[in-house]
């Protein structure tokens, strides 16, 4: 079933209590309400407010380096031999990947409501680097959360974060990975929550956040449309981006979702394959339920225990997924889709060697997904890639992958 | 009249306090749990807590996710959970035993089911951790139609208005979570505890029980004197850990940690 969305659909979500359609919501205990309806209350009026959104917009020209580019990939589209393939270059930002337009935002919340603590979660390291980048601009103590696995498969990032003066703190809990880093920074969130802000990295967690950090990612989509229509005099036929959390994609689709000749695709980490079991596709493969304070589609057993995860890509290796993504699957209009770690690794090569750029692992998975869908589509057809973060911080692996020790 | 309000309103008549003990259900073996269950009421205590182990639980310290992984380790279900109560009813159908835990494994069950094996097993309570009252539209008439008892959580951060809505959404007790922060953490300052349950209890008739950071005698005292009933949690789990092995060895700790407690509650009295 697919729905027409329309603007007056889109302004009335999330609804007063966060919910889209049966997703979202603020499932987190009594300690944290308070903070959160402060924040909804604080957001809902800077959102508005002209110095606030004059501040963002300036720090994302002058800090980010934006807008990013949108590039056609011409050897790629050729090799592809189908719709005309182009690149949001997320890549590009400050910082090396789309995390940092979403801590811009948050940071400059925590200066209004005058936290000075600044606390996070990172996966793959990119969300946590960007977080450890604006403290360091604001001059504000920065905890970062990592799994203990990430923190062994993302060394580069950790002591990035480190010379950036943030603490990392590896969360030897659980499946120790993404899941594990949040459950560990809501604890946090839970004991300092009198002067400490959680910048959460992605459109998941407790209401506001998936609202807000979707209207901060938003900056992505409203480029690429208008950045499309200019160079090609028309808007994309398909938009692909990989969904961990889901907040590059959401940011890519949200200004997209009236244009019903827009199709969505999101991504997500098919790991070793769906049929195995070990993957991080809780879209694909998954049901509803209710962790890290909402009701989203998620990866459990038959008790509601939360399952552990596989991918390549650290910064997908998650559970669960942001809501409005549920609700975007639930109403028909994005296509959620998976691709394996061998399919993104092999668009990882064939990216840096074909356009020498190097994606992310996590934007690989765009890559390859997207290539395949082009193959299918007319030469006079557009699809955009959303390279939402640089690959640098994946060479450790891929070597490794390679048997190369560097 | 529920069992636990029964149990509430005695104590009361007796001047006494209610002690409440959580322990997690499947720590450190589900064959273990009803056990315990039964030792704990010989030593004296009033309401179980029965915690429903979940694989990210978010507001609790190390101490009780390793319970968790324990518990889980060996198949703990939710429903292999409400089998435990049912177990433990056969003989004992005075004390109340109240789950708590996290929402997802009640969502993964189906609400109604749930609630109905819930009665069925002889649970009196539920409180759910991740569930704020706004979020409870769909599970609460399922619980008021069979007696079931929600029991919420009061913050120090809970500001008036919230604690009279919740208050309103809640019946047996209110708990009170005496800090700001997770469980097992030893940052509890008595005087706050006292005023906030003053304030508490001008705004609801409910009885206040009060969690987190009661660890002995001298904290259950402290905190009984102002409150209806102390929960104990952390310092029973940390016990069932260092004595998983020994089964009677451990049983004689509990009993040695909550004796001083009941005592020190009864002895506030007089």
């Amino acid at each position: 079933m697919s729905v027409k969305l329309t603007e007056e659909m889109l302004t009335a979500l999330p609804d007063a209590r966060g919910h889209f359609g049966a997703f979202g919501g603020r499932f987190v205990s009594e300690t944290l309400m308070d903070s959160l309806m402060t924040l909804e209350r604080e957001y809902l009026r800077l959102k508005n407010d002209p110095e606030f959104q004059a501040t963002f917009d300036k720090d994302l020209a002058d800090y980010v380096g934006r807008p990013s580019p949108l590039y056609f990939a011409e050897r790629l589209t050729r090799e592809t031999g189908g719709a005309q393939i182009w690149l949001k270059r997320e890549d590009l930002n400050h910082t090396g990947a789309h995390k940092v337009n979403n801590t811009i935002g948050q940071a400059l919340l925590a200066s209004f409501l005058g936290k000075k603590r600044i606390i996070a979660e990172t996966g793959a390291g990119q969300h946590g680097v960007a977080t450890a980048t604006v403290c360091a601009r604001l001059g504000l103590e920065c905890h970062v959360f990592m799994g203990a696995d990430d923190v062994q498969r993302q060394s580069l990032n950790v002591y990035r974060m480190k010379l950036l003066g943030a603490q990392v703190h590896a969360v030897q809990s659980g499946s120790r990975t993404l899941k594990d880093a949040m459950n560990d920074a809501m604890r946090d969130w839970v004991t300092n929550v009198d002067d400490t802000f959680y910048i959460i990295g992605t459109v998941a967690g407790p209401h506001p956040y998936p609202l807000l950090v979707r209207d901060f990612q938003s900056v992505i989509g409203r480029e690429t449309r208008r950045q499309s229509l200019e160079k090609t005099g028309k808007l994309p036929d398909a938009l692909v981006a990989c969904v961990g959390g889901g907040s590059n994609a959401i940011g890519m689709f949200y200004p997209f979702l009236t244009d019903e000749s827009v199709q969505l695709y999101g991504v997500e980490a098919g790991g070793h394959g769906i049929e195995t079991g070990e993957h991080a596709a809780p879209l694909c493969a998954g049901r509803p339920g209710v962790l890290h304070g909402n009701r989203t589609y998620l990866m459990e057993d038959d008790d509601g225990q939360i399952a552990s995860t596989h991918s390549v890509s650290a910064g997908l290796d998650y559970p669960g997924v942001g809501p409005e993504h549920s609700w975007l699957k639930d109403i028909g209009r994005a296509n959620y889709v998976s691709v394996t770690d061998d399919e993104a690794l092999e668009a990882f090569r064939m990216l840096t060697l074909v356009e020498g750029i190097m994606p992310a692992l996590e934007s690989a998975h765009a890559v390859a997904y997207a290539v395949k869908l082009a193959a299918t589509m007319d030469k006079d057809q557009m699809v955009v890639i959303n390279v939402s973060g640089r690959g640098d911080k994946d060479i450790h692996t891929v070597a490794q992958l390679d048997g190369i020790e560097l | 009249m529920s069992r636990i309000e029964g149990v509430l309103q005695t104590l009361k008549g007796q001047g006494r306090k209610a002690l409440i003990p959580f322990i997690t259900a499947g720590d450190p073996h589900p064959d273990e749990t009803v056990g315990l269950m039964h030792t704990m009421v010989d030593a004296g205590v009033d309401i179980i807590e029965l915690g429903v182990p979940f694989s990210d639980p978010m507001a609790d310290g190390p101490v009780i996710q390793l319970a968790c992984e324990r518990a889980l380790k060996h198949g703990t279900s939710l429903r292999r959970v409400l089998a435990m109560v049912s177990e433990f009813r056969k003989t004992n159908d005075t004390t109340p035993v109240v789950l708590m835990g996290y929402l997802n494994p009640i969502e993964a069950m189906g609400y109604e089911a749930f609630a109905d094996a819930a009665v069925a097993a002889g649970v009196d309570g539920v409180l759910t951790v991740d569930l704020p009252p706004e979020e409870a539209d769909q599970v609460a008439p399922l619980f008021a139609e069979r007696g079931l008892d929600p029991i919420f959580l009061l913050a120090p951060t809970t500001t008036d208005e919230r604690i009279r809505a919740i208050a309103d959404h809640s019946s047996g007790y209110v708990y009170y979570v005496s800090f700001n922060g997770v469980t097992g953490a030893a940052k509890i300052n008595v005087d706050e505890v006292a005023a906030k349950v003053a304030h508490i209890h001008e705004l609801t008739a409910l009885p206040v029980g009060v969690g987190f950071g009661i660890r002995d005698a001298e904290t259950a005292a402290a905190v009984g004197r102002v409150s209806d009933g102390v929960i104990v949690g952390s310092v029973l789990v940390d016990t069932i850990a260092r004595n998983q092995t020994d089964i009677d060895a451990l049983k004689r700790a509990l009993t040695d940690l909550l004796n001083p407690m009941r005592e020190a509650l009864d002895s506030l009295a007089s």
